[in-house]
Protein backbone atom coordinates (compact mmCIF):
# COMPACT_ATOMS: atom_id res chain seq x y z
CA UNK A 1 0.00 0.00 0.00
CA UNK A 2 1.05 3.79 -0.74
CA UNK A 3 0.75 6.03 1.78
CA UNK A 4 -1.44 8.99 0.11
CA UNK A 5 -1.96 12.69 1.54
CA UNK A 6 -4.03 14.81 -0.44
CA UNK A 7 -6.22 18.07 -0.59
CA UNK A 8 -9.69 17.05 -2.32
CA UNK A 9 -11.99 20.56 -2.37
CA UNK A 10 -10.14 22.27 0.13
CA UNK A 11 -9.93 19.29 3.64
CA UNK A 12 -6.97 17.25 3.85
CA UNK A 13 -7.24 13.08 3.33
CA UNK A 14 -4.69 10.83 4.23
CA UNK A 15 -5.62 6.96 2.80
CA UNK A 16 -3.23 4.33 1.82
CA UNK A 17 -3.83 3.07 -1.34
CA UNK A 18 -3.30 -0.23 -3.67
CA UNK A 19 -0.76 1.38 -6.13
CA UNK A 20 -3.22 0.60 -9.44
CA UNK A 21 -5.94 2.25 -7.76
CA UNK A 22 -7.48 4.78 -10.12
CA UNK A 23 -8.07 8.45 -8.87
CA UNK A 24 -11.48 8.23 -10.03
CA UNK A 25 -11.98 5.29 -7.98
CA UNK A 26 -10.26 6.70 -5.19
CA UNK A 27 -12.44 9.77 -5.05
CA UNK A 28 -15.77 7.57 -5.52
CA UNK A 29 -15.19 4.72 -3.53
CA UNK A 30 -12.64 5.77 -0.96
CA UNK A 31 -13.36 9.50 -0.49
CA UNK A 32 -17.30 8.82 -1.38
CA UNK A 33 -17.22 12.00 -3.71
CA UNK A 34 -19.68 10.19 -6.46
CA UNK A 35 -19.86 13.31 -8.50
CA UNK A 36 -16.84 12.50 -10.78
CA UNK A 37 -18.65 10.25 -12.62
CA UNK A 38 -16.96 7.21 -14.74
CA UNK A 39 -17.69 6.13 -18.18
CA UNK A 40 -15.26 4.82 -20.57
CA UNK A 41 -12.26 4.70 -18.49
CA UNK A 42 -9.97 4.82 -21.10
CA UNK A 43 -9.75 8.55 -21.44
CA UNK A 44 -12.23 9.45 -23.97
CA UNK A 45 -15.68 10.53 -22.25
CA UNK A 46 -14.28 12.95 -20.18
CA UNK A 47 -16.61 12.15 -17.56
CA UNK A 48 -14.41 11.84 -14.80
CA UNK A 49 -12.47 15.36 -15.75
CA UNK A 50 -11.04 16.85 -12.02
CA UNK A 51 -8.52 19.47 -11.69
CA UNK A 52 -5.19 18.23 -9.80
CA UNK A 53 -2.81 20.98 -9.19
CA UNK A 54 -4.89 23.94 -11.32
CA UNK A 55 -4.75 21.49 -14.17
CA UNK A 56 -7.71 19.95 -15.78
CA UNK A 57 -6.89 15.56 -15.90
CA UNK A 58 -8.85 12.40 -16.92
CA UNK A 59 -8.73 10.82 -13.34
CA UNK A 60 -9.39 7.48 -14.59
CA UNK A 61 -5.89 8.07 -16.48
CA UNK A 62 -4.43 9.07 -13.04
CA UNK A 63 -2.97 6.77 -9.98
CA UNK A 64 -4.29 7.96 -6.54
CA UNK A 65 -0.94 7.12 -5.64
CA UNK A 66 0.24 10.30 -8.04
CA UNK A 67 -1.74 12.82 -6.33
CA UNK A 68 0.38 12.76 -3.34
CA UNK A 69 0.89 16.09 -1.94
CA UNK A 70 -1.36 17.30 -4.77
CA UNK A 71 -4.38 19.51 -4.78
CA UNK A 72 -7.14 18.26 -6.57
CA UNK A 73 -10.75 19.75 -7.26
CA UNK A 74 -13.94 18.34 -8.38
CA UNK A 75 -17.63 19.04 -9.00
CA UNK A 76 -18.82 18.95 -5.03
CA UNK A 77 -15.99 21.65 -4.68
CA UNK A 78 -17.80 23.86 -7.10
CA UNK A 79 -20.88 25.56 -5.29
CA UNK A 80 -20.61 27.46 -1.89
CA UNK A 81 -22.99 26.19 0.33
CA UNK A 82 -26.28 26.99 -2.07
CA UNK A 83 -24.74 29.38 -4.42
CA UNK A 84 -23.65 27.85 -7.80
CA UNK A 85 -20.79 28.86 -9.26
CA UNK A 86 -21.42 30.39 -12.63
CA UNK A 87 -20.77 27.87 -14.81
CA UNK A 88 -23.05 25.45 -13.12
CA UNK A 89 -25.85 28.38 -12.79
CA UNK A 90 -25.24 29.09 -16.58
CA UNK A 91 -26.10 25.11 -17.48
CA UNK A 92 -29.19 25.40 -15.46
CA UNK A 93 -30.22 28.38 -17.00
CA UNK A 94 -29.57 27.28 -20.75
CA UNK A 95 -30.67 23.51 -20.34
CA UNK A 96 -27.39 22.46 -20.79
CA UNK A 97 -27.71 19.27 -18.86
CA UNK A 98 -30.42 16.53 -19.33
CA UNK A 99 -29.57 13.37 -17.79
CA UNK A 100 -26.10 15.35 -15.85
CA UNK A 101 -23.69 12.25 -16.58
CA UNK A 102 -21.23 13.79 -18.17
CA UNK A 103 -21.83 17.13 -16.86
CA UNK A 104 -19.50 17.29 -14.05
CA UNK A 105 -16.53 16.50 -15.90
CA UNK A 106 -17.28 19.31 -18.54
CA UNK A 107 -18.00 21.88 -15.73
CA UNK A 108 -13.98 21.00 -14.24
CA UNK A 109 -12.61 21.32 -17.99
CA UNK A 110 -14.67 24.28 -18.62
CA UNK A 111 -13.36 26.28 -14.75
CA UNK A 112 -9.74 25.38 -16.16
CA UNK A 113 -10.17 25.97 -20.08
CA UNK A 114 -11.79 29.42 -18.95
CA UNK A 115 -9.25 29.87 -15.98
CA UNK A 116 -6.79 29.80 -18.70
CA UNK A 117 -8.13 31.42 -22.03
CA UNK A 118 -8.33 34.81 -23.18
CA UNK A 119 -12.19 35.43 -23.64
CA UNK A 120 -12.52 32.06 -25.74
CA UNK A 121 -15.03 32.37 -28.98
CA UNK A 122 -17.94 29.45 -29.96
CA UNK A 123 -15.14 27.63 -32.05
CA UNK A 124 -12.54 27.36 -29.23
CA UNK A 125 -15.46 26.42 -27.21
CA UNK A 126 -16.63 23.48 -29.36
CA UNK A 127 -12.80 22.60 -29.45
CA UNK A 128 -12.21 21.99 -26.03
CA UNK A 129 -15.37 20.58 -25.77
CA UNK A 130 -14.42 17.21 -28.48
CA UNK A 131 -12.67 15.98 -25.26
CA UNK A 132 -16.28 15.64 -23.49
CA UNK A 133 -18.85 12.98 -25.48
CA UNK A 134 -22.56 14.13 -24.26
CA UNK A 135 -25.48 12.17 -25.70
CA UNK A 136 -28.27 13.83 -24.37
CA UNK A 137 -28.61 18.06 -25.40
CA UNK A 138 -26.57 18.07 -28.65
CA UNK A 139 -24.32 20.55 -27.40
CA UNK A 140 -25.22 23.46 -28.16
CA UNK A 141 -27.05 24.68 -24.50
CA UNK A 142 -23.60 23.54 -23.20
CA UNK A 143 -21.67 25.90 -25.79
CA UNK A 144 -24.29 28.49 -25.43
CA UNK A 145 -23.54 28.63 -20.81
CA UNK A 146 -19.66 28.40 -21.43
CA UNK A 147 -19.70 31.02 -23.78
CA UNK A 148 -22.22 32.88 -21.74
CA UNK A 149 -19.73 32.93 -18.61
CA UNK A 150 -16.64 33.50 -20.66
CA UNK A 151 -18.63 36.95 -21.88
CA UNK A 152 -19.36 37.54 -18.49
CA UNK A 153 -15.48 37.29 -17.03
CA UNK A 154 -14.82 39.53 -20.04
CA UNK A 155 -16.49 42.08 -18.96
CA UNK A 156 -15.47 42.14 -14.97
CA UNK A 157 -11.81 43.94 -14.25
CA UNK B 1 -11.20 -1.57 -17.10
CA UNK B 2 -9.26 -1.88 -13.94
CA UNK B 3 -5.16 -1.59 -14.32
CA UNK B 4 -3.24 -4.95 -13.32
CA UNK B 5 -1.56 -5.58 -9.80
CA UNK B 6 1.53 -3.48 -10.60
CA UNK B 7 4.03 -2.11 -8.23
CA UNK B 8 4.69 1.85 -8.36
CA UNK B 9 7.87 3.63 -7.71
CA UNK B 10 8.13 7.16 -8.15
CA UNK B 11 12.02 8.79 -8.57
CA UNK B 12 12.63 11.96 -7.40
CA UNK B 13 15.78 12.05 -10.21
CA UNK B 14 17.17 10.73 -13.42
CA UNK B 15 19.93 9.11 -11.69
CA UNK B 16 17.23 7.50 -9.56
CA UNK B 17 14.88 6.60 -12.28
CA UNK B 18 17.59 4.84 -14.42
CA UNK B 19 18.74 2.92 -11.54
CA UNK B 20 15.19 1.74 -10.81
CA UNK B 21 15.08 0.99 -14.75
CA UNK B 22 18.22 -0.77 -14.99
CA UNK B 23 17.15 -2.90 -11.92
CA UNK B 24 13.43 -3.58 -13.18
CA UNK B 25 13.99 -3.36 -17.01
CA UNK B 26 12.80 -6.89 -17.67
CA UNK B 27 8.76 -5.71 -16.49
CA UNK B 28 9.22 -2.40 -16.04
CA UNK B 29 7.20 0.51 -17.86
CA UNK B 30 7.93 4.40 -17.81
CA UNK B 31 4.98 6.10 -16.50
CA UNK B 32 4.91 10.03 -17.88
CA UNK B 33 1.73 11.54 -18.61
CA UNK B 34 0.05 8.65 -18.56
CA UNK B 35 -2.79 9.00 -21.78
CA UNK B 36 -1.80 6.64 -23.52
CA UNK B 37 0.06 3.96 -21.05
CA UNK B 38 -2.69 4.21 -18.61
CA UNK B 39 -5.50 3.39 -21.26
CA UNK B 40 -3.39 0.16 -21.63
CA UNK B 41 -3.26 -0.87 -18.54
CA UNK B 42 -6.88 -0.43 -18.09
CA UNK B 43 -7.80 -2.24 -21.33
CA UNK B 44 -5.44 -4.87 -20.13
CA UNK B 45 -3.52 -4.56 -23.11
CA UNK B 46 -0.34 -4.35 -21.21
CA UNK B 47 1.25 -6.12 -18.10
CA UNK B 48 4.01 -4.36 -16.54
CA UNK B 49 4.98 -5.52 -13.13
CA UNK B 50 6.24 -2.02 -11.94
CA UNK B 51 5.77 1.38 -12.96
CA UNK B 52 8.24 3.87 -12.57
CA UNK B 53 6.30 7.00 -12.60
CA UNK B 54 8.54 9.98 -14.23
CA UNK B 55 6.58 12.88 -13.44
CA UNK B 56 8.22 14.52 -10.43
CA UNK B 57 11.74 14.62 -12.20
CA UNK B 58 12.64 17.99 -12.67
CA UNK B 59 15.26 17.66 -14.84
CA UNK B 60 13.31 16.05 -17.74
CA UNK B 61 10.49 19.53 -17.63
CA UNK B 62 12.25 22.22 -19.30
CA UNK B 63 11.95 23.51 -23.04
CA UNK B 64 15.72 25.05 -23.37
CA UNK B 65 16.47 27.23 -26.78
CA UNK B 66 20.06 26.64 -28.07
CA UNK B 67 21.97 27.53 -30.83
CA UNK B 68 19.58 26.49 -33.85
CA UNK B 69 17.90 24.13 -32.10
CA UNK B 70 15.46 23.59 -28.76
CA UNK B 71 15.45 21.19 -26.26
CA UNK B 72 12.44 20.14 -25.34
CA UNK B 73 12.52 17.86 -21.66
CA UNK B 74 10.58 14.68 -21.75
CA UNK B 75 8.56 15.29 -19.23
CA UNK B 76 7.36 18.54 -20.84
CA UNK B 77 3.44 18.23 -21.07
CA UNK B 78 2.16 18.94 -24.70
CA UNK B 79 -0.18 21.16 -23.49
CA UNK B 80 2.54 24.14 -22.18
CA UNK B 81 4.71 23.19 -25.28
CA UNK B 82 1.84 24.56 -27.63
CA UNK B 83 1.82 27.41 -25.11
CA UNK B 84 5.07 27.97 -25.24
CA UNK B 85 6.85 31.37 -26.87
CA UNK B 86 10.39 29.56 -27.86
CA UNK B 87 8.29 26.59 -29.46
CA UNK B 88 6.25 29.03 -31.69
CA UNK B 89 9.10 30.95 -32.55
CA UNK B 90 11.60 28.30 -33.45
CA UNK B 91 10.21 25.19 -33.95
CA UNK B 92 6.44 26.40 -35.87
CA UNK B 93 6.18 22.97 -37.45
CA UNK B 94 5.68 21.45 -33.85
CA UNK B 95 3.40 24.25 -32.94
CA UNK B 96 1.32 23.60 -35.89
CA UNK B 97 0.58 20.01 -34.85
CA UNK B 98 0.22 20.30 -31.14
CA UNK B 99 -3.21 21.37 -30.85
CA UNK B 100 -3.49 17.98 -33.40
CA UNK B 101 -3.03 16.19 -30.48
CA UNK B 102 -5.83 14.74 -28.37
CA UNK B 103 -7.66 17.43 -26.54
CA UNK B 104 -7.61 20.20 -24.28
CA UNK B 105 -7.26 17.92 -21.23
CA UNK B 106 -5.49 15.57 -22.46
CA UNK B 107 -2.93 17.48 -23.72
CA UNK B 108 -2.59 18.95 -19.61
CA UNK B 109 -0.86 15.65 -19.11
CA UNK B 110 0.13 14.37 -22.39
CA UNK B 111 4.11 14.99 -22.55
CA UNK B 112 6.26 15.35 -25.92
CA UNK B 113 8.39 12.43 -24.75
CA UNK B 114 5.14 10.25 -24.37
CA UNK B 115 4.70 10.76 -28.17
CA UNK B 116 7.93 9.94 -28.95
CA UNK B 117 8.28 6.56 -27.17
CA UNK B 118 4.70 5.19 -27.75
CA UNK B 119 5.77 5.42 -31.05
CA UNK B 120 1.91 5.34 -32.62
CA UNK B 121 1.86 5.44 -36.82
CA UNK B 122 -0.31 7.90 -36.22
CA UNK B 123 1.27 10.12 -33.66
CA UNK B 124 1.69 13.57 -34.64
CA UNK B 125 4.90 14.99 -32.65
CA UNK B 126 6.53 11.66 -34.56
CA UNK B 127 6.06 13.14 -38.11
CA UNK B 128 7.23 16.52 -36.84
CA UNK B 129 10.53 15.02 -35.58
CA UNK B 130 11.35 12.86 -38.62
CA UNK B 131 10.44 15.94 -41.04
CA UNK B 132 12.55 17.88 -39.54
CA UNK B 133 15.40 15.66 -38.69
CA UNK B 134 15.16 15.73 -34.54
CA UNK B 135 17.18 13.47 -31.97
CA UNK B 136 16.57 11.93 -29.03
CA UNK B 137 18.66 11.86 -26.04
CA UNK B 138 18.15 8.46 -24.04
CA UNK B 139 19.91 7.18 -20.92
CA UNK B 140 20.63 3.98 -19.33
CA UNK B 141 23.33 2.92 -16.26
CA UNK B 142 25.98 2.24 -19.41
CA UNK B 143 25.47 5.54 -20.02
CA UNK B 144 23.99 8.15 -22.60
CA UNK B 145 23.20 8.36 -26.58
CA UNK B 146 21.74 10.18 -29.43
CA UNK B 147 19.09 9.00 -31.61
CA UNK B 148 18.58 10.48 -35.10
CA UNK B 149 14.75 10.40 -35.80
CA UNK B 150 15.07 8.16 -38.74
CA UNK B 151 16.48 5.27 -36.73
CA UNK B 152 14.34 6.12 -33.59
CA UNK B 153 10.95 4.65 -35.37
CA UNK B 154 10.91 1.38 -35.94
CA UNK B 155 7.74 0.10 -36.36
CA UNK B 156 3.96 0.25 -34.80
CA UNK B 157 4.17 1.02 -31.24
CA UNK B 158 8.28 0.33 -31.75
CA UNK B 159 11.56 2.43 -31.77
CA UNK B 160 14.91 2.03 -30.96
CA UNK B 161 14.80 3.02 -27.49
CA UNK B 162 15.82 0.02 -25.31
CA UNK B 163 14.01 -1.52 -22.38
CA UNK B 164 16.99 -0.12 -19.65
CA UNK B 165 16.93 3.14 -21.37
CA UNK B 166 14.76 6.31 -20.17
CA UNK B 167 14.20 8.76 -22.57
CA UNK B 168 15.43 12.23 -21.50
CA UNK B 169 14.91 14.92 -24.15
CA UNK B 170 14.44 14.90 -27.83
CA UNK B 171 16.02 17.93 -29.79
CA UNK B 172 14.56 19.73 -32.19
CA UNK B 173 16.27 21.73 -35.11
CA UNK B 174 15.74 25.60 -35.51
CA UNK B 175 18.30 26.41 -38.85
CA UNK B 176 17.99 29.78 -39.91
CA UNK B 177 17.23 31.14 -43.33
CA UNK B 178 14.13 31.53 -45.14
CA UNK B 179 11.90 28.55 -43.82
CA UNK B 180 8.22 27.63 -44.48
CA UNK B 181 6.51 24.77 -42.64
CA UNK B 182 3.30 23.43 -42.79
CA UNK B 183 1.24 20.69 -41.02
CA UNK B 184 -1.65 19.20 -42.20
CA UNK B 185 -4.02 16.29 -41.07
CA UNK B 186 -7.52 14.71 -41.74
CA UNK B 187 -9.66 12.70 -39.11
CA UNK B 188 -13.58 12.45 -38.83
CA UNK B 189 -13.85 14.59 -35.63
CA UNK B 190 -11.48 16.91 -33.90
CA UNK B 191 -8.85 14.95 -31.49
CA UNK B 192 -9.49 11.53 -33.22
CA UNK B 193 -6.96 9.15 -34.88
CA UNK B 194 -5.78 11.19 -38.20
CA UNK B 195 -6.73 8.72 -40.93
CA UNK B 196 -3.50 10.57 -43.00
CA UNK B 197 -1.28 13.07 -41.65
CA UNK B 198 1.57 15.11 -43.94
CA UNK B 199 4.22 17.58 -42.29
CA UNK B 200 6.52 19.45 -44.61
CA UNK B 201 9.53 22.09 -44.29
CA UNK B 202 10.72 24.30 -47.65
CA UNK B 203 13.86 26.58 -47.57
CA UNK B 204 13.40 29.11 -50.10
CA UNK B 205 16.10 30.81 -51.93
CA UNK B 206 15.86 33.31 -55.06
CA UNK B 207 12.30 32.79 -55.49
CA UNK B 208 12.69 28.72 -55.59
CA UNK B 209 12.46 25.86 -53.42
CA UNK B 210 16.35 25.09 -52.25
CA UNK B 211 15.62 22.53 -49.73
CA UNK B 212 11.79 20.42 -49.31
CA UNK B 213 10.92 17.91 -47.21
CA UNK B 214 7.70 16.30 -47.15
CA UNK B 215 6.68 13.37 -45.14
CA UNK B 216 3.41 11.34 -44.29
CA UNK B 217 2.06 9.68 -41.40
CA UNK B 218 -0.95 7.53 -40.66
CA UNK B 219 -0.09 5.66 -43.85
CA UNK B 220 2.56 3.22 -42.87
CA UNK B 221 3.75 1.75 -39.44
CA UNK B 222 5.91 4.83 -38.52
CA UNK B 223 6.29 7.96 -40.01
CA UNK B 224 7.91 8.39 -43.69
CA UNK B 225 10.20 10.64 -45.86
CA UNK B 226 8.58 10.73 -49.32
CA UNK B 227 12.33 11.90 -50.83
CA UNK B 228 11.04 11.57 -54.31
CA UNK B 229 8.79 14.33 -53.47
CA UNK B 230 10.99 16.64 -51.97
CA UNK B 231 13.57 15.94 -54.63
CA UNK B 232 11.04 16.78 -57.33
CA UNK B 233 9.83 20.02 -55.49
CA UNK B 234 13.80 21.57 -55.39
CA UNK B 235 14.86 24.52 -58.02
CA UNK B 236 10.95 25.02 -58.63
CA UNK B 237 8.56 27.74 -57.53
CA UNK B 238 5.74 26.03 -55.10
CA UNK B 239 2.88 27.22 -57.44
CA UNK B 240 -0.57 25.81 -57.43
CA UNK B 241 0.80 23.41 -60.39
CA UNK B 242 3.89 21.88 -58.87
CA UNK B 243 2.03 21.65 -55.36
CA UNK B 244 -0.98 19.23 -57.73
CA UNK B 245 1.81 17.63 -58.99
CA UNK B 246 3.87 16.90 -55.84
CA UNK B 247 0.25 15.50 -54.62
CA UNK B 248 -0.24 13.25 -57.19
CA UNK B 249 3.41 11.88 -56.48
CA UNK B 250 2.94 11.41 -52.98
CA UNK B 251 -0.54 9.48 -53.23
CA UNK B 252 1.21 7.28 -55.64
CA UNK B 253 4.30 7.09 -53.08
CA UNK B 254 2.09 5.42 -50.27
CA UNK B 255 0.64 2.06 -49.65
CA UNK B 256 -1.65 2.54 -46.98
CA UNK B 257 -3.99 -0.20 -45.76
CA UNK B 258 -7.69 -0.85 -45.47
CA UNK B 259 -9.41 -0.49 -42.41
CA UNK B 260 -13.00 -0.17 -40.80
CA UNK B 261 -12.12 3.71 -41.22
CA UNK B 262 -11.11 4.31 -44.20
CA UNK B 263 -10.22 2.49 -47.48
CA UNK B 264 -6.24 2.69 -49.02
CA UNK B 265 -7.83 4.05 -51.72
CA UNK B 266 -9.12 6.53 -49.36
CA UNK B 267 -6.20 7.10 -47.27
CA UNK B 268 -3.79 7.56 -50.28
CA UNK B 269 -6.04 10.42 -51.93
CA UNK B 270 -5.95 11.79 -48.87
CA UNK B 271 -2.59 11.49 -48.60
CA UNK B 272 -2.64 13.88 -52.59
CA UNK B 273 -4.79 16.25 -50.83
CA UNK B 274 -3.05 17.38 -47.67
CA UNK B 275 0.20 17.15 -49.56
CA UNK B 276 -1.10 19.52 -51.72
CA UNK B 277 -2.25 21.64 -48.98
CA UNK B 278 0.82 21.75 -47.05
CA UNK B 279 3.06 22.70 -49.65
CA UNK B 280 1.20 26.25 -50.90
CA UNK B 281 0.79 26.83 -46.75
CA UNK B 282 4.43 26.23 -45.85
CA UNK B 283 5.55 27.92 -49.69
CA UNK B 284 3.29 30.94 -47.85
CA UNK B 285 4.74 31.00 -44.90
CA UNK B 286 8.43 31.53 -46.57
CA UNK B 287 6.75 34.86 -48.10
CA UNK B 288 5.26 35.80 -44.36
CA UNK B 289 8.92 35.48 -43.29
CA UNK B 290 10.34 37.23 -45.99
CA UNK B 291 8.00 40.11 -45.51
Amino acid sequence: MIEVSVTVNGRAYEEAVAPRLLLSDFLRHTLGLTGTHVGCEHGVCGSCTVIVDDRSVRSCLMLAAQVDGAEVRTVEGLADGDELHPLQAAFRRNHALQCGFCTPGILMASVDFLERSDSPGRRQIAEMLSGHLCRCTGYEPIVESIHAVALQEGQSP
Amino acid sequence: MKPPVVDYLCPETVAEAVDLLGEHADGAKVLAGGQSLMPLLNMRFAYPTVLIDINRLEETAAIEPGDEVVVIGATVRQGDADQSRTVHAMVPLLAQALPHIGHFVTRNRGTIGGSVVHADPRGEVPLVMVTLGGRATVVSTSGTRTIEADDLFLSHYTTSIADDELLLDTIWPAPGGLWGYAFREFSQRHGDYALGMVACALRREDGVAKQATVAVGAVAGHPVVLDEVGAALVGEPIDERAAAEAGRLAAAAVDPSSDLHASARYRRHLVGLLTESALLAAWADTEREEA
